[in-house]
């Protein structure tokens, strides 16, 4: 089985404070450390473990600069046996754009399977995979956790709102996007990352894929970024943890919870 | 005169909120813009459903055939195609759930309308265009969008962002439309599951002791749960915890898990995402401690405390355990287990 994952490097954004940059189009990423997308990395897992049950080999792939070939060499180390970057040089990339220089890059290789994330932690657009998946004209579905293949088909669990999952089955070969949670992503050590260092890691310029300059446009521009407006706010809460606590169980006896 | 596109959500007989939170925005927007509101309904025996939505809008398309029962992206891409092909919504408006971000993505290639996706806003600038508010980096940012000029726009909006429209001034036409040749779908739909099942029941509880990334490892559950013990009340969590099966999925609160309404929600090491804060909704007191002060769960918490959640915890653990020494020492029960 062979299994082609897309991939981003995002900035980590958690329990950091972002600043909104000069021309109010982005945050501030100077100071941001980068990682593997969360949904890339159950992404990767998934078709790793797929392929140590079924062989086959993994192609991990990425749209970026040089820098986000940290995240294909974590692939690698992981146990993707090949990297493919394709360098957009500075061009405006939206969802669009991405899934269009993907499908190109992706077109003439072999796969049975494509896996992407359900959505980037950084643009959060949920877009790319599906728009991948009818660019290359491939069965797809959105929000998977789990896959279960067999022969030219497989079993798929997708997941929907309020607790419910649907089960479905699907041709191959086919696109899916990745839910976090479908399985337990492995731990990258310093040392399956010197190894991989001897993997093929292939780039391949924009130009070469001949894309018509109309597929090139993004289709949504961002006009401005701001930070998120005011809201009452919430009643803040200070001093030594012995004070706050006593103030939280005030607050949930004042509120008729007998404790 | 142009025309705006509700794709109406629905899941086992019943039409999804979100419809009516999308209804209730593209009434403001077509009134501005004197539009047509058409909501476009396709499923199977759905009658009863197309009255519910006739009083919503100007005009309600259905398409009905057995094949349609389900949800099936590749037949609802196709009969969708079809019908926006011929009439050019100026905007399309569609669910950003599980179901709108298989069929929002594939529409934008199929008809080439650009997408914007998990919209909080809608505006109409003074050019007639649209404008898109959405987050990034997890709601911590926000981003106005526009668009390069196109007949027609696809915007896949938030769960939550509107309300819903419930009340109904429309006499809605309805319009029956042949279903297209249908292809033959490379995917079947076989069955629903429930997750949700489970030992508690966390929607019935009053106090809800919930836990997020924050807590960092499966080993520093133990101590809030003791809390939780300590203070009657039911743990629960966010995703992240789920997705690492520290905790069965039957705890989770927010979209793909449960929503709550307990008297007194304290969330631990909660960032507060989106899917997560749908589920709080109709929280009495919502109490956070988080090292972040740009969480975004402060902004919809009543209490916020910017701290370190184990200092938190290990207090409010010894303070409880001192008020149940004092009680026992004071009870009769007491007495008994002294003597």
């Amino acid at each position: 089985m062979n299994i082609i994952v897309c991939v981003k490097r995002v900035p980590l954004t958690q329990e950091v404070d972002l600043e909104i940059d000069e021309r109010k189009k982005d945050v501030r990423k100077d100071m941001l450390v980068y990682i593997i997308n969360e949904w890339d990395n159950y992404a990767m897992e998934e078709a790793v473990l797929l392929k140590e049950r079924f062989g086959g080999t993994v192609t991990a792939i990425t749209v970026g600069s040089e820098d986000d070939e940290e995240v294909l060499r974590r692939c690698l180390a992981m146990g993707a046996d090949k990297g493919l970057r394709v360098d957009p040089g500075d061009i405006e990339l939206d969802g669009f754009v991405i899934s269009r220089i993907l499908a190109e890059a992706i077109k003439g290789l072999e796969y049975d399977l494509i896996l992407t994330g359900v959505q980037a932690g950084d643009n959060n657009y949920a877009m790319v995979g599906i728009m991948l998946a009818e660019h290359l004209d491939l069965p797809h579905a959105a929000v998977v956790t789990g896959i279960e293949p067999d022969g030219n088909e497989a079993t798929i669990k997708c997941e929907l709102e309020g607790g419910m999952e649907e089960i479905s089955r699907i041709k191959l070969p086919a696109l899916l996007s990745i839910q976090t949670g479908i399985n337990e992503p492995r731990y990258v050590s310093i040392m399956a990352l010197r190894k991989a260092g001897k993997k093929e890691l292939n780039v391949i310029k924009l130009e070469e894929l001949k894309l018509p300059n109309d597929d090139l446009l993004p289709r949504t521009i961002i006009e401005e970024v701001f930070l998120p407006p005011d809201t009452a706010g919430a009643e803040v809460i200070e001093g030594e943890p012995d004070t706050v606590a006593e103030e939280i169980l005030r607050i949930i006896r004042e509120k008729g919870v007998g404790i | 005169m142009g025309e705006i596109f509700v794709i109406v959500e629905h899941r086992k007989d019943e039409i999804r909120d979100i419809t009516f939170e999308m209804l209730w925005k593209a009434n403001e927007v077509s009134q501005k813009l004197s539009y047509t509101l058409t909501a476009v309904i396709i499923g199977s025996k759905i009658e009863t459903l197309v009255n519910e939505l006739a009083p919503r809008a100007d005009k309600v398309i259905v398409v009905e055939d057995e094949q349609l029962k389900e949800f099936n992206s590749e037949l609802y891409k196709t009969v969708l195609q079809d019908l926006m092909d011929e009439c050019h919504p100026f905007l399309t408006l569609i669910g950003h759930t599980s179901w709108g971000m298989e069929i929002g993505p594939s529409l934008s290639v199929k008809t080439g309308f650009p997408l914007a996706t998990d919209c909080l806003d809608i505006m109409i600038e003074d050019d007639d265009r649209p404008i898109a508010i959405r987050q990034m980096y997890s709601g911590k940012i926000y981003s106005k969008v526009s668009f390069r000029p196109s007949d027609g726009y696809i915007l896949t909006v938030r769960p939550g962002a509107f309300p819903p429209d419930r009340v109904g001034e429309h006499q809605g036409e309805i319009v029956k439309r042949e279903v297209p040749d249908l292809p033959e779908p490379p995917r079947h739909f076989v069955e629903f599951i429930d997750t949700g099942a489970g030992e508690v029941d966390i929607s019935q509880a009053e106090l809800l002791v919930s836990v997020g990334r924050g807590i960092e490892n499966k080993e520093n559950l133990s101590a809030v749960k003791e809390l939780a013990d300590l203070l009657g009340g039911v743990i629960s969590c966010s995703r992240p915890v789920v997705d690492k099966n520290w905790l069965p999925k039957y705890h989770q609160v927010g979209t793909s898990g449960k929503s709550v309404k307990a008297k007194v929600y304290l969330a631990l090491g909660i960032s507060g995402a989106f899917q997560h804060i749908a589920g709080i909704t109709r929280v009495g007191t919502v109490i956070a401690v988080n090292k972040d002060p740009n969480a975004p769960i402060f902004r919809v918490a009543d209490y916020a405390v910017v701290a370190d959640l184990f200092e938190i915890v290990a207090s409010l653990k010894e303070k409880l355990r001192v008020s149940q020494k004092v009680f026992c020492e004071t009870t009769e029960v007491g007495r008994m287990h002294d003597a």
